[in-house]
């Protein structure tokens, strides 16, 4: 079970584990493939990445139904000797995650953000703590599933074409049907890849700032995100613009926090940015020592006079 | 029909203090995760025109009584918990044998819920691997959920779509924290909880007390290091003055 076999429904997540796959491949010697359910367009995407891909056809919506996807995940691997199974840890790719370990007798980490290979042994790193702490941790088990975090890895570029051979599978009996999907209530801004986030906290006093952080942002060329409160608790912004341990995780080359304390769990979020500049009344909060420039001072008097230095709408 | 509602036990994550880049647990309080309570309340609101009960579940070391009672204060109306301090930091595919057994001893369980992480760790293996033990159907990352003869219809809340699904009974979930608003207890309502029913299991009781062979080996764990600039700015002007040096060009 020395080769590897890589699973997402999202290209631009499938081509981040084509190449944590490579890394692996190259270190272990072992063969990359990837499984692709009811989505041709994804095995055409994956193949011309270089990766032999088996390509499952079946009735109904499997891929909403975690125990048909651990199903078709255990055949696929079997079928190509897979040790090592890499899933992306966005949503569905969690919740098939822990299934399909569970069925295949595997150990399991997710939220993956960083892995290594030292003879032939993979350590991945997650956070812990609500991410406080980062754990350095590796499967014991034969077989290992490993879900990575989106937006981590870099995405495969396009490389000598590979196959796609169809696989067949008995997948157990649908007891999850699809009955409709709705678009989510987001703008299509993408956080992730934004240069510069302008990130609101619950120091916003009103709604009405709201319209000020965002022109702030437009003036740094950047986009708006926020702390989870904010989008949960008052419903200011759609939950894609969340950062944080459960929202997105963000490298942009500037981020300006503002009302933002600095919990723990947010912080796992905004981490890698370049530089970091915070405005916050309390000069004891954490994000203090979070950022590289901090200014103590009162929202409220600050934000417009900010916002007033950057064009009106 | 009953529903089981599965709460971790999880530090105080904003008393863990660092030290040498390790975290210092000692005299740390456990308590619920918020996304549990989230789902407790929503477990109690569906319940609410039904006639089955709502009982919460649990595994953990000898401290979990104390802290399941918060949870039968907030609207559960019985506890089946099992306690072992082997449970303590249990790593996930042990606590879900746990778990999975203790669900098989309870009578006409039609739903599990579990929040969608728990605080501490996030990692969301539990409720997928409880489900595959029992070879029941899931739904991960639930914001909305109502019942209909033999199944729940519910909304499965991705990062840019939502699912609605129907699945059949009996099934697990795990919700988001949007699910519901966690309920405050009255006082009341907690002197009452000491009262309420619990059922305990030792790992004996449910045939898991030899030997666990591991399935992750945990290396180390580190605060990741932060070397920020820590600059305390004085004014606007100066703050302007380094976001002009800092934005592309």
């Amino acid at each position: 079970m020395k080769n590897i076999l890589v699973y997402s429904d999202r290209p631009e997540s499938a081509a981040e584990l084509v190449s944590a796959g490579q890394l692996i491949a190259a270190a272990t010697g072992g063969t990359l493939r990837a499984l692709s359910v009811n989505a041709p367009d994804l095995s055409a995407f994956l193949a011309a990445r270089g990766i032999d891909v088996l390509e499952v056809r079946a009735a109904g919506d499997p891929v909403t139904d975690a125990a048909q996807m651990a199903a078709a995940l255990r055949e696929a691997a079997d079928r190509s000797d897979a040790g090592v199974i890499l899933l992306s840890s966005g949503r569905r790719g969690k919740e098939i995650a822990g299934r399909l370990a569970q069925e295949i007798g595997a150990g399991c980490l997710t939220d993956v953000g960083r892995l290594d290979v030292v003879a032939g042994r993979i350590t991945g790193v997650r956070y812990a703590l609500g991410g406080a702490t980062e754990v350095f941790q590796a499967v014991a088990t034969d077989r290992q599933v490993l879900a990575l975090r989106p937006g981590v890895f870099p995405e495969a570029p396009e490389g000598t074409p590979g196959s796609v051979q169809s696989l067949d599978v008995q997948l157990p009996a649908p007891r999850v049907r699809l009955r409709a999907v709705n678009a989510k209530a987001g703008d299509g801004a993408d956080i992730e890849k934004a240069e510069v986030l302008v990130v609101v906290g619950q120091g916003l006093a009103e709604q009405g700032e709201l319209a000020l952080a965002e022109r702030i942002a437009r003036g740094l060329g950047g986009e708006v995100a926020c702390t989870k409160p904010v989008a949960t608790d008052r419903r200011w912004l759609p939950e894609d613009r969340i950062v944080g341990l459960s929202g997105k995780t963000c490298r942009p080359s500037l981020a300006l926090l503002l009302g933002v304390s600095g919990q723990v769990q947010f912080t796992v979020g905004i981490r890698d940015a370049v530089t970091i500049v915070a405005v916050n009344r309390d000069d004891q909060a954490p994000v203090a020592s979070l950022s590289d420039y901090f200014l103590p001072a009162d929202l409220k008097a600050v934000l417009p006079e900010l916002a007033g230095k950057f064009p009106g709408p | 029909m009953n529903i089981l509602i599965a709460m971790k036990q999880v530090p105080d994550l904003q008393q863990v203090r660092i030290r040498d880049r390790k975290p210092v647990l000692d005299d740390v309080p456990l308590l619920m995760g918020d996304i549990d309570r989230s789902a407790l309340a929503a477990a109690v609101a569906l319940q609410e025109a039904a006639a089955g009960k709502k009982i919460v579940l649990s595994a953990g070391d000898g401290n979990l009584e104390d802290t399941v009672k918060e949870a039968l204060a907030a609207g559960a109306d019985e506890a089946v918990l099992v306690i072992d301090d082997r449970l303590r930091d249990a790593e996930s595919a042990f606590s879900a044998r746990a778990l999975a057994e203790a669900i098989r001893r309870t009578d006409d369980v039609g739903l599990v819920f579990f929040g969608e992480g728990s605080a501490d760790n996030y990692s969301g293996q539990v409720m997928s691997r409880v489900a595959g033990l029992l070879g029941w159907p899931q739904a991960g990352y639930v914001r909305e959920i109502r019942l209909e003869e033999g199944k729940a219809v519910l909304t499965r809340s991705l990062e840019d779509r939502e699912e609605i699904l129907e699945v059949d009974l009996p099934a697990v979930v795990s919700v988001v924290s949007e699910i519901a608003q966690p309920r405050t207890p009255s006082v009341t309502a907690i002197l009452k909880a000491g009262r309420k029913p619990k059922t305990v299991f030792s790992l004996a009781d449910l045939g898991l007390d030899g030997p666990q062979p591991k399935a992750v080996e945990t290396l180390d764990q580190l605060a990741p290091q932060s070397e920020r600039k820590k600059l305390v700015l004085k004014s606007v002007e100066e703050l302007m003055d380094v976001l002009r040096s800092k934005e592309k060009p």
